[in-house]
């Protein structure tokens, strides 16, 4: 039985990875989980400066899922190639750096200080809709998706991974741009943009007004993107969005993911992801199915 | 040892007074190497709630392998929880964060201040420090809860805002009119409470510890829902933020700005 994967020529023991922001760097998660049993593992963004992040309340629960609008907080690159890396270099799983910046400028440079760090793919976040600079403003219009691609690629030595968000009105289009700017693969959706209103206090549920909705209660918007971007474009995509089980997640990979991500289910069940390794392996044992890449975008 | 993720049964479910709960559930792994102050995540069993609630600890039965959790419902998750019943399971994740610094109490007096759903960590707290454990608790009114076990567990004085029993007002006019006297202060409760218990302390140089909450979803360190400000540039973030789920949620009040 096989399990692994390939994109953009990074070899994963198998389709499961976290989802940035959900997971750290890892070390939180490694009492609960054994990192070696990941396809890889997704850091937390990671900018050329250390961010304070958005005021607090942060998070808040909605229906099957919630909103959260962090902001970005972390330690600057420096800080993560000194402590973060070290760390996941100790585990067998790829190591994939997602990365944030509020100019053009401030993701080259932190494409260009990991060239020779060793980690195997950058996921470039032009897709956060909680910080006022940068993140989704570089996610909503073609022209600058290819513009952002094409210069993160000059400077990165790892594939990149450009990461999508879901608050445009057709995302094929996003996801043609990256391509044609030469993103090596796809990775969708980053939250939805929403709101919760505290009707006891008479104020919003968290303190950014808006936060990104993520949960169980986006998987079908999140399957359908996936799709219509297999559809569209060549290269291989990284489906997420409320994955919780090995069920969702061959949902996606059906639907043409080659890849996937577990986020806030970590949250729910700090087990998710050697869970849905595992509820994988039997769903192929159960079916006799071979290679799991028998199974990327068999429904169409 | 290490934080688990168990299926959990309660063992006794008991309304304290209006809103106010209590539960015994029976958790061997996490009881036995719980500390006071401490807190664990309760999930809901309904999977349209995905986050856990966290509650702090009431009391730890170590040789029977249980926990206490007296809480307060304030939403949906908590509602849900009060209408348990012994033999009914939750999952369970913990134990949490970092407890009082007992040491610092050891052959001291010790003033610990619980305000509202903040006063039952005090009650395992004020059982096992080896020192002179003055209570002092705030509630809103004579539904007075946990009061004979703070009772045997220390000296208790009690502030109530209507009232109606000890002294009318909060726990800082309770602290003031009674002329409490002590070498370090264990508290947690409410932030407006604990911004005052800080000044106050720190007025009087008396070494301050607060237990802090705020909206958490991991409960771990990962996600920095929780974070509260910091004085310096923290050591984990680079940042001034402290994650209260994994830092604390029990800080020295210098260390915290409120």
């Amino acid at each position: 039985m096989n399990t692994k994967v390939n994109l953009a020529g990074v070899e994963l023991k198998n389709p499961v990875m976290t989802a940035s922001g959900t997971f750290g760097s890892g070390a939180e998660y490694s009492e609960f989980v054994d990192l070696n049993q990941l396809g890889a593992v997704v850091t937390k963004g990671v900018a050329n400066v250390p961010w304070p992040g958005n005021p607090t309340p942060r998070i808040a629960e909605t229906y099957g899922g919630m909103l959260n609008a962090i902001g970005l907080q972390n330690p600057g690159i420096d800080v993560f190639c000194e402590r973060d890396i070290p760390f996941l270099k100790k585990y067998d799983t790829k190591i994939i750096v997602n990365v944030c910046g509020k100019s053009t400028e401030d993701y080259c440079e932190v494409v260009e200080r990991l060239a020779d760090e060793p980690i195997d793919m950058l996921e470039i976040n032009i897709s956060c809709p909680n910080v006022k600079e940068g993140g989704i403003a570089f996610g909503q219009d073609p022209k600058a998706v290819e513009a952002i691609t094409r210069e993160v690629k000059k400077y990165a030595k790892q594939p990149v991974i450009m990461k999508l968000s879901p608050n445009v009105t057709d995302i094929t289009v996003m996801a043609k741009a990256a391509e044609a700017g030469g993103a090596d693969v796809l990775s969708l959706i980053n939250t939805l943009t929403g709101m919760k209103i505290d009707i006891n206090r008479r104020t919003f549920a968290i303190a950014n007004k808006t936060g990104g909705m993520s949960g169980p209660c986006v998987k079908p918007v999140a399957v359908r993107m996936v799709y219509q971007v297999a559809q569209a474009v060549k290269v291989p995509i990284i489906g997420m969005g409320g994955i919780s089980n090995a069920e969702d997640a061959l949902e996606f990979i059906l639907a043409g993911a080659t890849a996937v991500s577990i986020g806030t289910a970590n949250f729910t069940n700090p087990y998710a992801t050697a869970e849905t390794v595992r509820g994988m392996e039997e769903y192929m044992k159960k079916n006799n199915i071979e290679d799991i890449g028998s199974l990327i975008g068999a429904v169409r | 040892m290490a934080k688990v993720k168990i299926k959990s049964t309660v063992a006794e479910q008991k309304k304290l007074a209006e809103g106010i709960y209590s539960m015994w559930l029976q958790a061997e792994e996490i009881a036995v190497q719980a500390k006071p102050g401490q807190f664990i995540s309760v999930y809901s069993n309904d999977k349209s709630r995905v986050l856990p609630r966290p509650i702090s600890i009431c009391e730890i039965d170590r040789e029977q392998g249980k926990l206490r959790i007296v809480y307060r419902v304030v939403g949906k998750g908590t509602e849900e929880f009060s209408k348990a019943s012994s033999g009914d399971t939750f999952e369970i994740l913990g134990p949490l964060g970092n407890g009082f610094p007992l040491e610092e109490a050891k052959g001291k007096r010790v003033l610990m201040v619980g305000g509202g759903i903040g006063v039952p960590p005090m009650l395992q707290t004020a059982k096992e420090a080896e020192a002179e454990a003055v209570i002092v608790s705030g509630y809103r009114n004579n539904d007075l809860f946990l009061k004979e076990e703070l009772e045997n567990a220390g000296s208790l004085y009690i502030a109530t805002e209507d009232g109606s029993v000890g002294t009318k007002g909060n726990v800082l006019d309770a602290i003031r009119e009674n002329g409490i006297q002590a070498d370090v202060m264990f508290a947690c409760g409410p932030t407006p409470m604990l911004r005052a218990l800080k000044q106050y302390a720190e007025e009087k140089n008396m070494p301050c510890w607060i237990s802090m909450e705020e909206k958490m979803a991991c409960g771990i360190g990962a996600c920095l829902a929780c974070v509260c400000q910091s004085k310096n540039v923290d050591a984990h973030s680079h940042v001034h933020n402290k994650r209260i789920c994994k830092d604390g949620p029990v800080f020295l009040s210098t260390e915290v700005e409120l």
